[in-house]
């Protein structure tokens, strides 16, 4: 663990609401309008923290558990991230397979939060946003097999660390590949459009914000730093099979990490602007598109 | 000289058709088709009598299989001329420049495949048949011909589509090998050397893709629609002609493959297609009601006996020589003859005719005896060509095949007899008179018939000769 | 060159997945366009150097296959006014996942095929999977115009095991190929075109009135 591995982990824990910020901005500047400031989500989490808390009478623990289980989880799988571009703070062989079941166990505390209310809005996000996990799961694990091929390494330290720079000249095909579906898992786990809208105020329509529409306060704070905190760690994947920054100097590669990072929203931004959502039956489609991608790019190691 | 006339003569012909502001309307030009139809035959007699060079740098030649192909498309071509005169007289196509232009295009088309030497041009050829028939399937323009056409369209296309992937494996066996690539000539000089393990797989895609245009099963399903739906003559030509140029496409390769001592390989192979196509052909014509589809099963039940006698190999490459000439004019002779039925009674199912020998006389007559032919019966043709394939399935030490195929046959025989008898005997419906039969659509079937009939019992010398030196180059022997 | 190839190839795949999986039957003659474009590149970037036959056979088939064809198609869909392909008979989902299957089958079957060591090493991969993809948009698609689509795919991945071959197929052939393929989809879509008039549909599953 160096320093610059520390420093990282610090920015990035106070960069993450930037990133929403930034992709709604692009979003509002794309469209016509201009939009609230790339801060908003600050000023949001401000107001929010120093707010009390309304608890419905028809919830339980598992109510008030949700949103602590959804940050903690978090910041545990941002610990097996390679940030400075050669080596995680925490790794082990396999440790892909826990970062996977740590987003899952946010997910499931959140929905399981949401279920808690008796409400039937939350009920119906509830099983919409776990039909899409079930897609975007298997496609996630199709891209760490296809980098586990391309760099032989089975830790997610080294799999988008030192040995993923080695591997670009060779493998770049499939690490392309990889990069635009991990790009489209993005979109579906952070309920981007084309798969969520996250602007929409029709709760019929909603996937994740109907699941949280009962918090409040500082558990709602929670959620929000949690929701920007899960993109931002998209992100840092993304950024992380796109640009191997183990030949970069420690300060640099973060320098280059927080760029590409706002480059990825701004991505985000203008896919958001380009397309509309996708109706709920074609968003399977997506996701097996997106596993075909990644599964082509295995196919291709393997050849 | 006279090889690159055969070829483009039609073609021209079929490009002014199409072209010239002349030919506008729906009158047919059939003056130009009698010509054209008159002069291809000439031109190919004299190939018979004067054998021309190669062509083109060898890229065309007319080799005995070719040469045989080629005269029994230019004779059944002119026997539908002729058969035309008569049909139009009756019927109006509603486009006389497509129907013209389809038919010139055609014959240029066969001729090419005929006469090609270079596989790809082969191919060429093939897929020009292919399109060249399409709009005349469609001629009738309603649902059901649609149906045929769009079937036959795409299960032809791919066909042809894997034949095309076929012939491009066959050019990779040839890589490292001396000799021009895929030219006849040099493959079958440098088999030996051609790398085994691409010539199978080619072997394979082209057996699959010139079959489907063949109609072997499984890849027949498009013919029964197909004959069934276009107007009689144009599926005369089809039956004899189309399907004996897709033959070629397979005897070439099978000349290769047989050439490269990979004989073992290719002739269980053939075998079982020619099987499988047999009891289909059985299955299908037991039962069926409409005359046009049942000759489209017996299609199916030749083509397997030709590509069984191709791969029994010794007298039964003779065999399926003599049995493509036969089952071509046969083919041409019964097709003309349901198209008569079809011209005076506006069907050729078992519902809208019965006794037929009292209207139709001379129609009906060709027609029972194109069953007896067509079933292989002595004393026609077809019984000389399909007893020779039989000896051949017992020399070769197979018994157990000439017994299938014998069985197999009878049962084709059960089935056509009924739906041919029950439409040709009987009472006709009270009240019909016979039909006066235009001279010229009974000219040419008899012609066909009295051919069928003269091969059964005699072969006339030139033709053995060309027959048997076609079959010793698909690695058998004359009897 | 040699990484110009493979991308090229490699985009060619992406342009098969995007066929299977679109719904909309004019982003899927976008998609062969766009394929037609990538095949006419691609003997440019195979001959060891530019050559009349290359560079011929190159604009003859982007002529062809990314323009005529596309606008002929998108002209029979303007006619027809079709818009949307109604689910096919194996489901999108389906259809990706075969199509993925295709993919790996393809590349296994490369591997065994015995080829020169000179050759680009992607391209027989490639114009299997792409053979097998249009295959099977020719057999599970309803819509007549998607089965014009699927043959000219699959005509597309022939025509790309056949750049193997360009020392052994000659010029004229080659343009006989795509002759023939040409004067194939333009009967075919005169054909489309009455098969909407009489069925007043695209639907190929209502030809069903001949059967045995």
């Amino acid at each position: 663990m160096t320093w610059e591995g520390v420093a990282a982990l610090g920015i990035l824990g106070i960069a993450a609401p930037a990133v929403p910020g930034i992709a709604v901005k692009t979003k509002s500047l794309l469209t016509g309008r201009r939009g609230a400031p790339v801060l908003q989500l600050y000023y949001d989490l401000w107001k929010l923290l120093r707010k009390g808390t309304v608890y419905s009478r028809t919830t339980t623990w598992v109510f008030r558990a949700g949103p602590v289980v959804v940050l903690a989880s978090l910041f545990v799988a941002t610990l097996f991230l390679p940030l400075d571009g050669r080596a995680a703070p925490a790794g082990f062989a396999g440790d892909l397979v826990v970062f996977a079941g740590l987003l899952a166990l946010g997910r499931f505390a959140l929905v399981l939060a949401g279920m808690d209310t008796g409400s039937s809005f939350e009920g119906m996000g509830a099983s919409r946003e776990v039909t899409i996990a079930s897609f975007a799961e298997p496609t996630l694990f199709l891209c760490f097999i296809a980098l586990v091929l391309s760099t032989g390494e089975i830790s997610l330290g080294g799999m988008l660390g030192t040995p993923l720079a080695v591997a670009w000249p060779r493998a770049g095909a499939s690490l392309s590949l990889v990069g635009i579906s991990l790009f489209v898992l993005l979109l579906a786990e952070n309920s981007r459009v084309p798969v969520d809208d996250p602007a929409t105020h029709l709760e019929l329509t909603m996937i994740h914000e109907v699941i949280v529409l009962d918090h409040s306060g500082p558990d709602l704070a929670l959620i929000l730093y949690g929701g920007a905190l899960k993109l931002a760690l998209f992100g840092v994947l993304v950024v992380s099979v796109f640009v191997p920054r183990a030949d970069l100097s420690g300060g640099a590669a973060i320098a280059v990490l927080f760029a590409g990072l706002a480059l990825v929203a701004v991505a985000v931004g203008v896919v958001e602007s380009i397309m509309a959502r996708l109706r709920l039956t074609r968003v399977p489609q997506l996701l097996v598109g997106a596993a075909v991608l990644a599964s082509f790019g295995i196919i291709l190691q393997l050849h | 000289m006279r090889l690159l006339a055969i070829c483009a003569l039609p073609l021209l012909a079929a490009l002014a058709v199409l072209g010239f502001p002349v030919f506008r309307g729906r009158r047919v030009p059939v003056g130009l088709l009698a010509v054209i139809a008159l002069a291809h035959l000439f031109l190919v007699a004299t190939l018979w009598a004067v054998p021309e060079p190669a062509a083109l740098g060898g890229w065309m030649a007319a080799d005995p299989l070719g040469l045989t192909v080629l005269t029994l498309t230019s004779v059944l071509f002119l026997v539908t001329v002729t058969y035309t005169v008569g049909y139009l007289r009756r019927e109006k196509p509603r486009s006389g420049r497509v129907f013209a232009g389809g038919l010139l295009a055609f014959l240029s088309a066969a001729s090419v495949v005929s006469l090609a030497q270079h596989l790809a041009m082969l191919w060429v050829g093939m897929e020009a048949t292919t399109l060249s028939v399409a709009p005349l399937v469609f001629l009738r323009r309603d649902r059901r011909s649609l149906e045929a056409t769009w079937k036959y369209l795409v299960i032809s296309s791919v066909g042809i589509a894997l034949a095309l992937l076929g012939t491009f494996f066959l050019a990779s066996a040839q890589v490292d090998v001396p000799g021009r690539p895929l030219v006849l000539s040099d493959l079958l000089e440098h088999a030996r050397e051609l790398h085994p393990a691409w010539l199978r797989v080619a072997f394979l895609f082209l057996l699959v893709g010139f079959g489907t245009k063949m109609g072997l099963a499984p890849m027949h399903t498009w013919k029964p629609d197909t004959y069934g739906e276009a107007p009689s003559l144009v599926s005369g030509l089809m039956a004899g002609a189309l399907t004996s140029c897709a033959f070629l496409g397979v005897a070439r390769v099978t000349e290769v493959v047989m050439a490269a001592g990979l004989g073992a390989f290719a002739q269980p192979v053939l075998i079982g297609f020619g099987l499988l196509s047999l009891a289909v052909a059985a299955v299908f014509i037991i039962g069926q009601s409409d005359v046009k589809r049942l000759l489209a099963y017996s299609s199916v039940e030749h083509m397997g006996l030709l590509v069984l006698g191709l791969g029994l190999g010794g007298v039964g490459a003779y065999g399926s020589m003599l049995h493509l000439v036969n089952n071509g004019l046969s083919k041409g002779w019964v097709f003309l003859v349901t198209g008569n039925i079809v011209l005076a009674t506006g069907s050729a199912t078992a519902a809208g005719n019965r006794g037929l020998i009292r209207t139709l006389p001379v129609s009906a007559a060709l027609l029972v005896l194109g069953l007896f032919a067509v079933t292989g019966s002595p004393p026609f043709g077809l019984f000389m060509s399909e007893f020779t394939i039989l000896r051949a399935a017992i020399t070769a030490g197979h018994p157990w095949i000439a017994v299938a195929m014998l069985l197999m046959l009878a049962i084709i025989f059960v089935g056509m007899a009924a739906l041919v008898l029950g439409i040709a005997l009987g009472e006709p419906e009270p009240g019909t008179a016979p039909v006066r039969e235009s001279p010229w659509l009974v000219t040419g079937p008899v012609a066909l018939a009295a051919a069928v009939l003269m091969l059964g019992v005699y072969i006339p010398g030139p033709l053995h000769d060309v027959l048997a030196r076609a079959a010793v180059a698909l690695g058998g022997n004359a009897p | 060159m040699h990484n110009a190839a493979q991308l090229v190839l490699l985009l060619i795949v992406l342009s098969d997945l995007a066929v299977l999986g679109t719904t909309r039957l004019t982003s899927c003659i976008r998609g062969l366009a766009a394929q037609g474009v990538l095949l006419g590149l691609l003997p440019l970037l195979l001959a060891p150097q530019l050559s009349v036959h290359a560079v011929s056979l190159g604009l003859g088939t982007v002529v062809v296959k990314a323009v005529v064809l596309p606008w002929f198609l998108a002209r029979a869909i303007r006619e027809a006014a079709v818009r949307r392909e109604i689910e096919p008979l194996v489901g999108f989902i389906a259809s990706l996942l075969l199509g993925a299957l295709a993919i790996a089958l393809a590349f296994a079957i490369a591997s065994r095929l015995p080829l020169p060591a000179t050759q680009q090493s992607l391209l027989v991969p490639v114009s299997l999977a792409t053979l097998m993809i249009g295959f099977l948009v020719l057999t599970t698609r309803r819509k007549a115009l998607m089965q014009v689509v699927g043959y000219l795919i699959l005509e597309n991945g022939i025509y790309l095991f056949g750049l193997t071959q360009t020392e052994s197929v000659p010029f004229l052939i080659e343009l006989g190929v795509l002759l023939d393929v040409f004067v194939g989809v333009f009967i075919m879509g005169i054909v489309v075109f009455h098969i909407n008039r009489e069925f007043d549909s695209l639907d190929s599953t209502r030809l069903t009135e001949l059967s045995d």
